[in-house]
């Protein structure tokens, strides 16, 4: 038996350690820690509700859209604030940019490398690489003097002996296996890629003013002025730019994303059996397509227990809780009880080891975060939940489509979405749904301009002295990652109490008091690790989920303790 | 001038060499460096070898990391970025646990006093708390040692700036700025914004790179090129204001026309960064072109002291109330003269123990606050 400690987990957001126990050739237990803690919802009690999507926002900039939205929602919900067409519109494109973006840089920036050799892509032939290329898609960057640049610029980065972000990295290891020319084609994507996300995101500035941290969420509204006949509103030349980056991240998605996963996931396929870890699955659904109070969602809500597509529960809040038995935490009733957010509390009570260490307490507590669970079990959130409730829904129905055809085209069952490889394809197939959604809102806000539709905001719940004295209210969105919610209380207009329950913790949190694994740990179960000292599978395994620390850990206090004294400059 | 590798590698992705000189002339112009500096930043950016930098992420959200992303020019940023040797980055590097722990460890001991570090993020003040922790070591720990060897320091973003959102009241994890956190830090830049603008970061990277020194900084030790004015003093919106032109309620027509934000709580007045000249997303827009107040995110203390965020200056906690209704009051109903008073009284809206307070403007040639020296 070999402990394996992979600390830190890099390509990802935040600070994720994983400690392995790793026995003839695979993982036999794995635990999964945060370690890092802020407190944001703590520093989120006594202020003004309006401020809180910025501060909530600030958990993470990389899905830096997410904890906005569920705030924001929070709050509206607290106050009975509704957001008109126009805000909603605004919201479903941001909400659809954010995920978009974000799943491509996570292939090709951050999960890639795991499944892509780049010391091998130097001796591919850039002949054989262009027919390779122009056998899976009609994307124009595909000759062979192309790939030939390409392959001489990475060239000369090796040769100059300064391998920067690239050096030290597990190349050569026996788990990699395309051949040099799908290497060397996916490392001309990895820096198009690169290229593509700051172009792309630009509808991100356009609505809200810059990104990372776009700065146009209203608590009811959006703050971009909507006004076909004025220049520093969204109007005519926004629709026009809108439709241009909207159809170049269809292209992009459709012409290099796709056709990369579907290329690559052959030579990988024991991966589609591999992974599957916890076997519910999690969906808040998001898009609003209407205004009323319970509005159709483009993407469906819904639980799926024990891998049953015949069964779509719907989802109560109700049923959540978390639970502190193995986070750096104390509860006021005990480590065995597990509390709903509306009564959630933390108290960070950090009982690790004395750093520097080697390894943690995995007997005891031993990570940031909590163990959500949803009545009683956990639950896998993100685009394989997403797709699958779609999928098993049946609506949108391009999602059974687009799902269908993948698994026609790798020879795969439907079981195989249950696995590593099947989170990553997910991911790609769920960027493809949304992309094309994208130019349905850009037409709706169109429609709404051509009609002098100026309302962005509800101006009737902005003054705090039209809210309840005493209110409480629960935002759900579906972020890049998963379910994210937020929960707050509001008292004589300030925030009373603040909690999230965030997709990263649903996934990569701890045991509970059951001894229940979350997703992380479960998948990690069974994966095959050929050199222990350079753990390239583990890594494969959680990089599926796309890890977000930041995101994970938070904090609720319930009294307001000040722990520590505030220094004053 | 002779073809370097960097110039056929250009070449190879299509990249002219007026393009590139376009480029180094568009730097020139973020840098505010005279005519004629162009040349010197490509002949700087051509160089052979390459400087080694390292970023650390602590108490961050990588917010930083991904406004780095966003580095404008793509193709040329990418060379700019080939022209350093990045040796470790959480958020983007392949190696993992024990390797990349590896990589940071030779660097700095291969390399002592002649890398530059990057910060993101703040750091935990109590070293034994656990509220940071990355391959088993402490946050002040690693910032202690790497940036203490380091040859300068690049505090990038609010957090690492100032402390940032984490050390915010009540401050729950003591959460410091790199200056609190490493004491006697060399070469000390902070680059304040929550994120820190790509384009800024870029550009004191280039200014590096060219001129062989750091730049001038203001009291906060922020590079004046890219700090040394308010957003309302470069505000597109200023004319609105001193014409007592203001936005009373979302979507009304005043918001629609691009009216001031001043009444619906806009920190433009009291924040000091060049969002307004160089925008964001390659200048796609800027949170006030969006039709929302400035948060006076570049400033220390930001989440308390400009909060609530939707409340109009004067009536925020921390600002020196009398200063401001002499001068902001009036503007509010003598419009445009007031307007070009409080223009005149400060170049800039600065917080300084604790409160916020109306700095002169320095006269020309002595430059503000300390210089990081010019020693590498």
């Amino acid at each position: 038996m070999t402990h394996v400690v992979v600390d830190p987990v890099t390509r990802i957001e935040g600070h994720l350690r994983i400690e392995a126990e790793v026995d003839g050739g695979a993982v036999k237990e794995a635990w999964s820690s945060c370690t890092m803690f802020r407190g944001i919802e703590l520093i989120l009690e006594g202020r003004d509700p309006r401020d809180a999507w910025a501060f909530a926002q600030r958990i993470c900039g990389v899905c830096t859209t997410v904890h906005a939205i569920a705030s924001i929602r929070a709050v509206e919900h607290a106050i009975g604030a509704v957001p008109p067409p126009n805000a909603r519109i605004l919201r479903n494109l941001i909400i659809a940019a954010q995920n978009v973006q974000d799943h491509v840089v996570h292939f090709y920036h951050l999960q890639a490398l795991d499944w892509v050799d780049i010391v091998s892509a130097l001796s591919a032939d850039p002949a054989k690489t262009s027919s390779l290329a122009q056998s899976i898609s009609d994307w124009p960057l595909s000759s062979a003097r192309y790939f030939a640049g390409v392959r001489d610029r990475v060239k000369a980065f090796v040769e100059r002996g300064q391998l920067g972000i690239f050096a030290n990295a597990y190349w050569g290891h026996s788990a990699y296996r395309l051949p040099p020319e799908a290497n060397l084609m996916a490392v001309a994507h990895y820096l198009e890629a690169l290229d593509w996300q700051r172009r792309f995101i630009k509808i991100h500035a356009i609505l809200g003013g810059k990104n990372p941290h776009l700065q146009s969420f209203l608590v009811g509204g959006m703050a971009t002025p909507v006004d076909p006949d004025a220049q520093a509103s969204l109007n005519m030349g926004t629709i026009a730019a809108l439709r241009k980056l909207v159809a170049e991240g269809l292209d992009f998605v459709t012409r290099v994303y796709i056709p990369d996963v579907l290329a690559i996931a052959p030579f990988y396929k024991d991966w589609f059996a591999i992974g599957a870890g916890v076997t519910n699955f999690m969906s808040y659904g998001d898009f609003p397509l209407d205004d009323n109070p319970q509005p159709e969602l483009y993407i469906p809500a819904g639980i799926i227990r024990n891998q049953d597509l015949a069964h779509i529960e719907p989802v109560d809040q109700a049923k959540i809780v978390e639970f502190v038995t193995h986070s750096w935490y104390d509860y006021s009733v005990g480590d065995g009880e597990g509390l709903n957010p509306y009564k959630g509390e933390t108290h960070p009570n950090y009982t690790g080891p004395k750093p520097p260490y080697d390894r943690l307490h995995t007997d005891q507590k031993y990570s940031w975060l909590k163990s959500p669970r949803y009545d009683g079990v956990p639950m896998q959130v993100g685009p394989l939940a997403r797709m699958l409730v779609a999928y098993a829904s049946g609506r949108p129905a391009r999602v059974k489509e687009l799902v269908d055809k993948a698994l026609t085209q790798l020879g795969a069952p439907a079981t195989a979405l249950f696995s590593t490889l099947g989170r990553i394809a997910a991911r790609a197939i769920e960027s493809q749904v949304l992309v094309e959604s994208m130019g349905m809102y850009v037409e709706a806000l169109a429609e709404n301009m051509a009609r002098r539709d100026y309302r962005i905001q509800d101006t009737s719940r902005w003054d705090p002295g039209s809210w309840p004295k005493d209110c409480f209210g629960a935002g759900f969105h579906e972020a890049p990652r998963g379910s994210l919610g937020h929960w707050v209380h509001i008292k004589d207009g300030r925030i009373a109490k603040y909690q999230c329950v965030v997709p990263s913790t649903w996934n990569a949190g701890p045991r509970d008091a059951k001894g229940q694994s979350g997703p992380y740990e479960a998948a990690l179960v069974g994966t095959p690790v050929a050199k222990p000292e350079q753990p390239l599978e583990i890594l494969r395994t959680v990089h599926s989920f796309d890890p977000c620390m930041a995101c994970g850990v938070h904090v609720v206090d319930a009294t307001r303790r000040e722990l520590a004294r505030v220094r004053v400059s | 001038m002779a073809h370097t590798r960097l110039m056929r590698e250009l070449q190879r992705q299509g990249v002219s060499r007026r393009e590139f000189l376009t480029f180094c002339a568009s730097m020139a112009t973020v840098l505010g460096l005279p005519e004629g500096s162009a040349a010197a930043i490509a002949k700087a950016v051509e160089n052979e070898k390459r400087p080694i930098l390292v970023w650390l992420e602590f108490q961050d959200c990588a917010g930083n990391t991904e406004s780095f992303l966003r580095a404008s020019h793509p193709t040329v940023a990418d060379l700019v970025l080939d022209t350093i040797s990045l040796n470790y980055h959480e958020t983007l590097m392949a190696a993992a646990g024990a390797q990349a722990e590896g990589v940071l460890d030779e660097t700095v001991k291969q390399n002592k006093g002649n890398y530059i570090a990057l910060v993101e993020g703040s750091i935990p003040g109590d070293a034994d708390s656990g509220y940071c922790c990355i391959g088993g070591r402490s946050a002040l720990d690693i910032a202690r040692e790497v940036c203490g060897n380091a040859a300068a320091t690049i505090a990038v973003g609010t957090c690492a700036t100032f402390g940032g959102i984490p050390a915010a009241r009540p401050n729950p994890t003591r959460a410091l700025s790199v200056a609190d956190a490493v004491p006697g830090v060399r070469n000390l830049i902070n680059m304040s914004a929550c994120p820190a603008n790509a384009e800024n970061i870029t550009a004191l990277i280039v200014y590096y790179l060219t001129l062989k020194q750091w730049p001038p900084l203001d009291r906060y030790r922020r590079p004046l090129f890219a700090y040394g004015k308010s957003i309302h003093d470069g505000c597109e919106r200023r004319a609105h204001f001193d014409a007592g032109q203001y936005v009373e309620s979302w979507g009304d027509e005043a918001h629609r026309h691009g009216h001031c934000l001043y009444k619906m709580g806009c920190k433009g007045p009291a924040t000091s960064q060049n969002c307004p000249n160089v925008g964001w997303n390659e200048h796609t827009n800027w949170p006030i072109g969006c039709g929302h107040p400035c948060i006076g995110c570049a400033e220390p203390n930001f989440w308390d002291v400009m909060t609530p965020f939707y409340q109009k200056l004067p009536d925020v906690a921390g600002v020196n109330t009398d200063r401001w209704l002499d001068t902001v009051g009036v503007g509010l109903t003598g419009a445009v003269a007031a307007g070009v008073v409080v223009h005149g009284i400060g170049e800039v809206m600065r917080r300084g123990r604790g409160r916020l307070v109306v700095e002169e403007k320095p006269a020309a040639g002595k430059g503000t606050g300390e210089q990081a020296g010019a020693k590498k």
